[in-house]
């Protein structure tokens, strides 16, 4: 029981470790930054959980109120700026892909060492 | 207008970037950063000077008080950083106009200082900011325009370096957003401050330690500590001349400063070396990185990846001075931050002028240029001897503090190790002292002139720089030392 009552926690633990799983594990940088996406989806889902009080409403207040009978908003709208990086950083980092691919001719790491490198 | 410093300090930069995309002729582009970067310098240093005399300064954004809303708070550290970042920029700047012209397209010219400058608001943004998840935003939009600048070198292996870089500082930074999660969750603040003030009654939760421990190992990935350094030697060989410089004596830096920042502003001395073994771990991680990176530095063919693991092993100087968490130890790592920031920007300098008379930066090709480019090969000679600590220079000083830090604790074991990566360090840069000057150009190779003046000149000021602080130590550890004070709660 006490063990289901955190099932969030759980989902959070779930997707961020299959996200840096799937960025460690995979040898196409395509699917790294699916990985990585995963990975920090997981980290909006710890914040937003993080945020919610049981029983408590929206936190839209017209008039002074007891704050304890809203959520607390503040991690919500820090979300929407890691959001915001988030999405950023995909862009960035498929703009980068799109480059590769055009210099290589494929996104997969093993074919790009093999084309040139010695790292 | 004083009283605005600290936030003037980070938008005159953010504003540069729209401005240089708006502009677009690659002239008055360059033009622009360099009036930007120079007077972002002025800035620093008076602020540097006005915490000095006056204590830390603080500013509340927008007018809503901390800890509401978000705060800059400049103590001397971060003024001390600040005066680095925007003075490395503004040293970069007359270097720039030559070596971007050759290396950038000049299609993208305008968009390559733009983005520049987007890094060099990250950098000072995160080092002026009293609010941890302010700094989280500023690390990240350093991070971001880092990967793009990474990207834009010639060479097409700097489009991979700069994905992997991408990915592992990616992970980092979220490594870091979570612990910022653990620390909101416990204490209900984001203000480094009011987080000190609030921590220490819930220290002995599980929830603060790993808080710290997430912290600790997004900082280490953001600042390369080995064995976290993978994605550097890529992103540092490939990338344009200018990057590399600014990048080397910079980005590093900083995660640096963050890492002491969370360290000892807020879980304070007392948490992290009481309760949390930071002192038992950290140094012996640092100097084994310190003496691993310096072995793989001496085999490599490549001027600029060796450059690269030398800063990756000088990285793990600078956390083990940090991380012994003694004042002594602490003024080492702060005066190493500085002193490092102007040798590796010599280094990597000198370098840039060699790939652009010669376009090749690997060992063999630069044979015998001693001759051919004597200003350049000097300057290389001057900053590998501090590099490796030769007396009469910067690195001496480093060297010095950090060996006397460490036997104060009595860890003869650690002074073994640093002397030996020392060692290893006269081996790599007398290689490249060897092929500069000992042996014969190759046959039938094209005459070479000495670098343009626009490119000697900066690359000389970072080398007299360390000379000086070599001799006078007062700008550099005295304001250390006064940095150290500052951190350790004793007011500077």
């Amino acid at each position: 029981m006490s063990i289901l009552a955190h099932y969030n926690d759980w989902a959070v633990i779930v997707l961020m470790m299959a996200g840096l799983y799937i960025v460690i594990s995979t040898r196409s940088f395509l699917k790294k930054v699916v990985g990585l996406n995963l990975f920090q989806t997981s980290v909006i889902i710890f914040y937003i959980s993080m945020a919610n009080v049981t029983g408590a409403a929206a936190p839209i207040v017209t008039e002074p109120v007891d704050a304890a009978d809203y959520a607390n908003p503040l991690p919500h709208v820090l979300m929407l700026t890691a959001i915001v990086v988030g999405v950023a950083t995909t862009a960035v980092g498929l703009g980068i892909l799109v480059r590769i691919h055009e210099a290589y001719g494929t996104v997969e790491e093993d074919e790009i060492v093999r084309h040139d490198f010695d790292s | 207008m004083d009283h605005h410093l600290p936030v003037l300090v980070v938008v005159t930069a953010l504003v540069g970037a729209p401005l240089c995309i708006l502009v677009r002729q690659p002239r008055v582009v360059w033009g622009l950063f360099t009036a930007i970067t120079w007077s972002i310098a002025a800035m620093a240093v008076t602020l540097l000077l006005q915490v000095l005399s006056e204590g830390p300064v603080r500013y509340a954004l927008g007018g809503w008080p901390p800890p509401l809303g978000i705060e800059l708070r400049v103590d001397v550290l971060g003024g001390f950083v600040l005066t680095i970042v925007s003075g490395m920029a503004a040293v970069v700047a007359p270097y720039s106009l030559r070596s971007v012209e050759q290396e950038v397209d000049a299609a993208r010219v305008h968009q390559f200082y733009a983005v520049l400058l987007l890094a060099l608001t990250g950098l000072l943004g995160l080092t002026a900011t009293g609010d941890i998840f302010n700094a989280f935003v500023f690390l990240e939009i350093s991070s971001l325009a880092t990967y793009v600048l990474v990207s834009l070198g010639r060479d097409r292996r700097a489009l991979v370096s700069a994905f992997r870089y991408l990915v592992m500082g990616t992970v980092g930074g979220t490594f870091f957003l979570i612990g910022i999660g653990f620390l909101y969750v416990q204490t209900g603040t984001l203000n480094m401050l009011d987080l000190a003030a609030i921590l220490p009654q819930w220290i002995d939760t599980r929830t603060s330690a790993v808080a710290f421990a997430f912290l600790t190992v997004g900082l280490s990935l953001k600042l390369a500590l080995f064995p976290l350094h993978l994605w550097l030697p890529g992103a540092y060989s490939y990338a344009p001349s200018v990057v590399s410089a600014f990048l080397a004596a910079t980005a590093t830096k900083v995660a640096a400063y963050l890492m002491l920042r969370v360290f000892f502003t807020v879980f304070g001395q007392a948490v992290a070396f009481g309760e949390l073994p930071v002192a038992a771990t950290l140094p012996a991680v640092g100097l084994f990185g310190a003496l691993a990176m310096s072995l793989v530095a001496v085999f490599q063919t490549n001027l600029k990846r060796l450059l690269a693991y030398s800063s990756i092993a000088q990285i793990g100087y600078i956390v083990t001075a940090a991380s012994l968490g003694t004042q002594a130890g602490l003024t080492a790592g702060i005066g190493h931050l500085f002193n490092h920031a102007m040798m590796k920007g010599a280094l990597f300098l000198a370098v840039g002028c060699i790939a652009y008379r010669i376009g090749s930066v690997r060992l063999e090709e630069i044979r015998g240029l001693g001759r051919r480019m004597p200003w350049t090969a000097a300057a290389i000679f001057v900053g590998g001897a501090s590099l490796v600590g030769m007396p009469l220079t910067a690195g001496f000083i480093s060297k010095w503090h950090l060996v006397s830090a460490i036997l104060a604790e009595g860890q003869w074991g650690l002074v073994a190790l640093i002397l030996t990566s020392s060692l290893l360090a006269v081996a790599y840069v007398w290689r490249i002292v060897g092929f500069l000057y000992l042996r014969d150009a190759p046959s039938g190779a094209a005459p070479v002139r000495e670098a343009p003046l626009s490119m000697l000149a900066p690359t000389w000021a970072l080398v007299l720089a360390n000379v000086w602080f070599g001799l006078d130590t007062r700008g550099s550890l005295g304001v250390a030392t006064q940095a150290a004070l500052g951190l350790l709660g004793g007011q500077p």
